[in-house]
């Protein structure tokens, strides 16, 4: 089996639109969550989410090309053309036939899908734009990035609400590993804001009505973020080779369903998924040391995230430094887990910890370290992030410091 | 709290949560009914159109049976005669 490097990142989110901008704002603990302005949220119970604002396609796309892209697919490619450019790939007709292109999305072309439902039923026309399918279906951002690049090897899309894009990156780096492809594009992208899906999160009652304070005792919920981060993993020796910057290697990757609730979380599950990552990795719990939390500050999550900690590490959870970085990017779905791994990578590449934004009261019930507000200078080998998504699909990837 | 208006609660939740509605009565738990945060939230849902009323989500969260749920909905239903929003 193939050792698996990071050799590419890329990132457009709230808190930034390139890796740099990104990365600064999360060890500034500045969150980017703020009122929405892509939407009017004048009838919905909550205003605020992480937005990349004052975004449009004109720096980055063709008015004819954009036209056929919805914000979810426009995120895509602009996240794995800075990952391509940083690797520094030099693409052969062999090498596009060997690459892979594994992407997560929750809800994909939301927005467009909106249009089409409001051209229909509010405003009774009789007809829809004619590319409202492809660009509502949730491959879309593979699709993009695959002809951004002339990619021509296996490309698909995975949907596991909030753990999508672990899910696609964790299948990209078994891809590398066993052989099947040299090169992966990977990670997910979403645009969650229409008012359509605002309004059944907001029927959950699981979203807060002014920012997200995850693990703290005064949390009132998830807040929605939009964005894409895009990983490019290669076979760590082919990456030596040829002299590439390795940010970090992949080294393991765990799933599980929690077999027992649509929305409830189980700390089982989520021990199960944590526990599977250390196996696939051949490592010890003690040799973690920071946790990049699914944490999204729902009053259900963050207390059951730690007891699955607590189970998995033992007395080790008290060493463990643990952060929530949705408090900063928001919970952007099935891009979560590929900006949360783009932060876990940068960790440990810098030797900082991105803070827990927004803490303001401990909660015995998730009584970790949980990084409160200030980032934090540590070296660290070995990090964790986990992804646990609605349904009881649960993904957990394992990092090593390169 | 009108007989009325909790025999109007009970019907709501029996047919939400799909029980009986002689099993639920204005002394049951949620945890007696066996009714979880989604179960709940899918309630709200229902006493809202039922009663024309909105529901904040703070107000819900300390509801843990069917008493303080028609206490609840009683509450919301004055301030909506009176022309008043119960809570900001």
């Amino acid at each position: 089996m193939r050792r698996v490097a990071i050799t590419g990142l890329g990132v457009i989110a709230g808190p930034g639109r390139t890796v740099s901008e990104f990365w600064n704002t999360l060890i500034e603990g500045r969150s980017a969550i703020g009122p929405l302005e892509s939407v009017d949220c004048s009838g919905i119970r909550f205003q605020n989410g992480s937005e990349v604002r004052g975004y449009s396609h004109v720096p980055y796309f063709e008015d004819r090309r954009a036209d056929f892209m919805d914000r979810f697919a426009q995120f895509a490619v602009i996240a794995a053309r800075e990952a391509v450019a940083h690797a520094g790939i030099e693409w052969s007709p062999e090498l596009r036939e060997r690459t892979a292109i594994i992407t997560g999305s929750c809800v994909g072309g939301q927005s467009t899908e909106d249009l089409g439902f409001v051209e229909i039923y509010k405003l009774a026309h009789s007809r829809v734009h004619p590319l409202t399918i492809p660009k509502t279906m949730a491959n879309a951002g593979a699709s993009h990035i695959s002809m951004e690049f002339g990619i021509t090897g296996p490309s698909f899309t995975i949907s596991t609400a909030c753990a999508s894009a672990a899910h696609a990156i964790g299948q990209a780096f078994w891809m590398i590993r066993s052989g099947i492809v040299d090169l992966a594009l990977t990670g997910g992208s979403e645009a969650p804001f229409s008012i359509g899906i605002l309004k059944a999160w907001e029927a959950m009652r699981v979203v807060s009505p002014d920012t997200c304070r995850p693990f703290s005792r005064d949390r009132h919920g998830m807040i929605l973020g939009e964005g894409a981060g895009m990983l490019v993993l290669e076979p760590w020796d082919a990456a030596v080779a040829r002299g590439a910057r390795i940010h970090a290697e992949l080294v393991g990757f765990g799933m599980s369903a929690d077999a027992c609730h649509i929305t409830q979380p189980s700390a089982e599950g989520a021990a199960r998924a944590m526990r599977g990552a250390l196996r696939d990795a051949a490592i010890e719990p003690e040799q973690v040391a920071y946790i990049n939390a699914h944490g999204t500050a729902t009053a259900a999550n963050d207390p059951t995230e730690t007891s699955a900690i607590r189970s998995v590490f033992g007395a080790h959870a008290n060493k463990l430094a643990i952060s929530s970085t949705k408090s900063m990017h928001g919970h952007a779905l099935g891009a979560a887990a590929a900006l949360e791994a783009v932060a876990a990578v940068l960790s440990l590449r810098e030797g900082i910890l991105p803070p827990t934004a927004n803490y303001r009261m401990a909660d015995a019930e998730c009584d970790l370290d949980v990084i409160p507000n200030r980032a934090r200078a540590a070296q660290v080998e070995f990090a964790l992030s986990n992804s646990f998504a609605f349904g009881g699909l649960n993904a957990v990837l394992a990092f090593k410091k390169a | 709290m009108s007989d009325e208006l909790i025999e109007r609660v009970r019907r709501v939740i029996a047919a939400s949560k799909r029980i009986p509605e002689e099993q639920v009565t204005v002394d049951s738990s949620f945890e007696e009914l066996g009714i979880d945060s989604m179960d709940a939230v899918e309630i709200l849902f229902a006493l809202e159109n039922e009663f024309d009323i909105s529901i904040p989500d703070e107000e819900v969260k300390t509801v843990r049976n069917v008493r303080q749920m028609v206490e609840g909905v009683d509450r919301l239903l004055t301030a909506k005669s009176a022309g008043t929003p119960a809570v900001q």
